[in-house]
């Protein structure tokens, strides 16, 4: 038998863009910092020597004028991959984002189309704090012409990345510091994995959690807890936010009678607030459910570690969450405190 | 040459001014930014670029989409939002657009086709094409970051982009005296390193040769250039009608501008046969170009939905 091909998710989208870059010589990255030594976390390392400066290139502090660089590149019909290394610093691209990239093809009336990929990172731990630490997807969701994608694993992360590429349409291409160091079967073919389609990562009949971003990671350790306690949760990654999967998590809540939804961000008017409506909508008059949110404290991040730490939702916190759903508000259980490697083990600064 | 710069200045004025006659029916429920008094600049700049060379604008955009040679039919279509518009009825006067033409999409947040015409010209340049970008905006885009973030990277790259600022002196009705405490616009586009010239006086011939100049250089590798035109405004800053009533600007201020009215210099260069020639041909294809509007439908209620992604 031979052993998958494994891969860490930095890994894997250094392949797909590498890969990506050879297909189409109409791709190219751009990013503060990207063709450093560091080459942004590993994933664009050793792509200058390769493609040159003309594809590979870092930028001025900038943000919203080369957002707006690259989408006009992409109006001329290029397929730029912009990065930035930490989400924060989106908020100073959005009127191009929101005004230029995500009305153009609508508001032109189908005459143009702005095929960009924007990746960014959520960072966490090692006191990010509240301007390095923030999950914004949901503001980018809101927004009608972005598809917003939130990958966890090494597969998604490399399929995703080139479904984005491909993509004609301004793809908002969401990253967590703590996904990166994840490993996982990676193929070294080119794939793509279909756009607005949610992931089922594990089965189970009696709660359905979904999970967004790095808070998946965290659900499927609360999984096994639950486990210990006769509970089988079903843990679902959305993968795509938008088009969300309405349908694969609503399928699945019919069947468990239980929803919990755990974002990597706010919960109010967040992710986690829309899939709980849209589930609530679906359902309606066909099952009744029970429902609940979990995410970030709604405060900005604190950098201190005692206070880091119950500002977000953790394994032990999700099963005990998941565990009171299924049983009744009025039992309580929470398990010992479940190791988080990718967090104990991230030594910073970045 | 002289023809053609007349025919196509005095249809832009023409076309505005019809447009300016039916607004108070509502046919056109858009709001309209005139370029009446300025069209000179849209014109003169376009008269040195080739029909492959591209052009991004601001929501005063009539003058620029008709100098470059954007469809007429498919403008007023536009305006009174029908299926058979540049946009499908979905953009309205401030995002007039005709790839065909060059023209690409006009933006009705100030400053924002900046960056976007500095990245056109980038995948020209990285693919090798002799593309020549010319961007349009006004004087109070120049307050804008973004102007400052696209210069330097235009800078930078060495970007076949011409900047065109049209500088009427107003932010809608704010003088360049409240808004601006620092140095002439020139000057920052030279902080940049990008060679400026200022044009006053509203002559079209001048823009011409000091423009043709630099796209040419532009064209051969040179890097980009900018320019700062004084114009004026005749209408108010949105809508058709004048507004030297309401106290900001009086009339004395424009007098000097009326007279050098480049439409009527342009023309009188014209024999009179010529002109009236022309000026009958013009005045047929704005009738037509108005009535295809009034007879065009509207787009079907299923488009409300469809354009928000490109899906093939």
């Amino acid at each position: 038998m031979q052993t998958q091909r494994t891969r860490s998710y930095s890994q894997a989208l250094h392949e797909a863009i590498e890969q990506e870059m050879t297909r189409d010589s109409n791709v190219f990255v751009m990013g503060q910092g990207i063709d450093d030594f560091k080459g942004m976390y590993g994933t664009t390392k050793g792509l200058v020597e390769r493609f040159g400066p003309n594809r590979v290139f870092d930028t001025p502090l900038a943000e919203e004028g080369m957002t707006g660089i690259a989408i006009g590149a992409a109006m001329a019909g290029m397929r730029p991959i912009h990065t930035h290394i930490r989400m924060d610093f989106m908020l100073l691209a959005m009127n191009q984002i929101v005004n230029i990239a995500a009305k153009s093809h609508y508001m032109y009336g189908g005459a143009i189309s702005v095929p960009i990929v924007i990746r960014s990172v959520i960072g966490r731990s090692w006191g990010q704090g509240a301007q390095h630490s923030q999950g914004l997807h949901s503001l980018f969701m809101h927004i009608p012409g972005l598809r917003v994608v939130a990958p966890t694993t090494p597969y998604d992360a490399k399929g995703c990345l080139i479904a984005s590429i491909r993509d004609d349409n301004p793809v908002m291409f969401v990253e967590h510091r703590m996904v990166h160091f994840q490993t996982g079967h990676v193929p070294e073919e080119s794939y793509t994995v279909p756009t607005g389609q949610a992931r089922v990562l594990a089965k189970g009949d009696d709660v359905t959690i979904v999970g967004i971003s790095h808070a998946v990671v965290e659900c499927m350790r609360a999984k096994v807890c639950l486990e210990q306690v006769g509970i089988h949760a079903e843990v679902i990654d959305p993968v795509w936010l938008s088009p969300l999967d309405v349908d694969t998590i609503a399928n699945s809540v019919e069947r468990t009678g239980a929803l919990l939804v755990v974002d990597s961000g706010w919960t109010f008017t967040g992710a986690s607030a829309e899939i709980v409506a849209a589930v609530g909508e679906r359902l309606q008059g066909k099952k009744v459910f029970k429902f609940q949110r979990m995410g970030f404290a709604p405060v900005p991040c604190p950098t201190t570690k005692n206070l880091e730490k119950q500002y977000y939702p953790d394994a032990a916190g999700i099963a005990s969450s998941a565990f009171s759903l299924v049983r009744g508000s009025k039992e309580h259980w929470k398990p010992e405190i479940v190791d988080a490697p990718e967090i104990l083990e991230f030594k910073g600064p970045f | 040459m002289i023809d053609r710069l007349f025919r196509s200045l005095f249809l832009i004025r023409r076309v505005e001014e019809e447009i300016a006659r039916v607004y108070p029916s509502d046919k056109i429920m858009s709001p309209v930014h005139l370029s009446i008094g300025q069209e000179a600049i849209s014109v003169g700049v376009c008269a040195t670029l080739r029909p492959e060379d591209v052009v991004f604008g601001t929501y005063r955009c009539h003058a620029l989409y008709l100098a470059k040679g954007g469809n007429l039919k498919a403008m007023i279509a536009e305006l009174y939002g029908k299926f058979a518009g540049c946009a499908k009825g979905k953009a309205g006067s401030m995002h007039l657009i005709d790839t065909s033409a060059g023209v690409m999409g006009a933006s009705a947040v100030v400053s924002s086709t900046i960056p976007t015409s500095v990245g056109y010209a980038f995948a020209e340049k990285t693919r090798g094409k002799d593309t020549v970008v010319a961007c349009f905006f006004g004087d109070g885009a120049t307050e804008e970051g973004v102007f400052h973030e696209a210069l330097n990277f235009a800078s930078l790259k060495k970007l076949p982009v011409v900047f065109i600022c049209e500088n009427n002196y107003y932010a809608i009705h704010s003088t360049e005296s409240a808004r601006r405490g620092g140095p002439e616009i020139t000057a920052m586009a030279q902080a940049h390193g990008i060679p400026a010239i200022k044009l006053e006086g509203m002559n079209i011939e001048e823009i011409i040769q000091s423009v043709g100049k630099a796209v040419e250089e532009i064209r051969n590798g040179g890097g980009p250039r900018f320019f700062e035109i004084m114009c004026y405004r005749w209408k108010e800053h949105v809508g058709p009608n004048d507004d030297f009533g309401v106290g900001y600007r009086k009339k004395e201020e424009a007098e000097p501008w009326l007279a050098n009215d480049q439409v009527q210099v342009v023309g009188n260069k014209l024999s009179e046969e010529d002109r009236r020639r022309i000026e009958i041909a013009v005045e047929a294809e704005i009738a037509e170009a108005f009535a295809f509007a009034e007879s065009a439908e509207l787009p079907p209620d299923s488009e409300l939905l469809s354009d928000i992604f490109r899906t093939h």
